[in-house]
């Protein structure tokens, strides 16, 4: 029982790093997705007025890896991420499908006009009710879509260097070939 | 004493809402039993928005658009449960508030009785260790003669005073 004194100062450790475990690594807002590998809900969508073909669940079966992204107008976090997903459509990186989550038609299209349009078709979610299908708790999010039209993954906030990074590009390589 | 008075009174009247509780109606079910039951379905599923918070507590839009699924659901005529795995396939045990007895939730339900078993069998080790070190005390041995001698001399002096 020498270092009975010990025992403590380790109780204190362990809780201590536990806690700046869960501080620094773990975000609470961050729920991961339920259907991470399971196929797309259906639905059938409109689009933004002026803003590509609407969208559906088979066109997010286009034998390539796709991205389908939350967005709205009213979305500030939004604006954070076009400049990314308008590089990936420069670059022709991958296709990118617009879900415009709770939104009006007109916003949407000035929206659309004044931040630049990188998507190939979008669906207008009016009632939210396909975003809710998707799972989707808050604007944006982003799923990676698979070759066969399964969620292979989902970015909560807007996409940041290290998604693109660890999430995105690294699931492109396929595309090109 | 008159404006603390009715600062008092403003205060009180001011809480009396929040006392109430907030329920967030947008349509009841025209059936009470079956808008009871979607308040108490609402009441056990998180808000996504506002966590911590049930959907039924939440003005979130969110909460707003599960609750009228709930609703939904329920006039569609689904249990409880249907209603509840309806949310659970999109949202995850997550919108539950009350957590489901699995394997992954093991620790969060049997956490707090293992803690409190471990405690008490500390508690208990620890007791019976600083009580024994008395016990053996009583069978120490006995006093040598200069010990015995300095004490007798001690209580004499004791005696004389």
């Amino acid at each position: 029982m020498r270092f009975g004194f010990l025992a403590p100062v380790l109780t204190f450790a362990v809780i201590a790093a536990v806690m700046a475990y869960a501080l620094f690594f773990l975000d609470p807002k961050e729920i991961p997705t339920e259907l991470a590998g399971k196929p797309a809900p259906e639905f059938k969508l409109e689009a933004v007025p002026n803003h590509g073909p609407g969208l559906e669940t088979d066109h997010l079966k286009k034998g390539k890896v796709t991205l389908l992204n939350v967005f709205a107008s009213w979305c500030v976090a939004c604006l954070a991420e076009h400049p990314t997903l308008m590089d990936l459509k420069k670059n022709g990186q991958v296709e990118i499908f617009g879900l415009n989550y709770k939104d009006q038609p007109a916003a949407a299209d000035k929206w659309l006009n004044k931040h630049g349009d990188p998507y190939t078709r979008t669906g207008m979610d009016r009632n939210g009710r396909v975003g809710i299908n998707f799972g989707v708790y808050g604007v944006p999010e982003t799923f990676i879509m698979g070759p066969d039209g399964k969620i292979l993954d989902k970015i909560i906030g807007p996409i940041t260097e290290e998604d693109l990074k660890k999430k995105i590009l690294p699931r492109l390589a396929g595309n090109n070939s | 004493m008159k404006i603390l008075r009715s600062c008092i009174v403003a205060l009180t009247i001011a809480l009396i809402p929040s006392l109430a509780g907030a329920i967030f109606v947008e349509e009841r079910l025209t059936d009470p039993a079956k808008e009871e039951r979607v308040r108490e379905i609402a009441d056990d599923i998180r808000c996504l928005v506002c966590q911590n918070q049930s959907i039924m507590d939440s003005n979130a839009d969110l909460a707003k658009d599960l609750r009228a699924i709930v609703r939904e659901r329920v006039a569609a005529g689904d249990s409880d449960d249907q209603v509840k795995e309806f949310l659970l396939v999109r949202y995850g045990d997550w919108v539950l508030l009350k957590p489901p007895f699995r394997m992954r939730t093991l620790i969060l339900w049997l956490g707090p009785f293992a803690v409190f078993i471990g405690g008490a069998i500390a508690t208990f080790l620890f007791l019976r260790r600083r009580s024994a070190p008395a016990g053996a005390s009583q069978k120490a041995k006995p006093l040598s003669k200069e010990e015995q001698a300095a004490f007798d001399a001690l209580m004499a002096e004791e005696d004389q005073k």
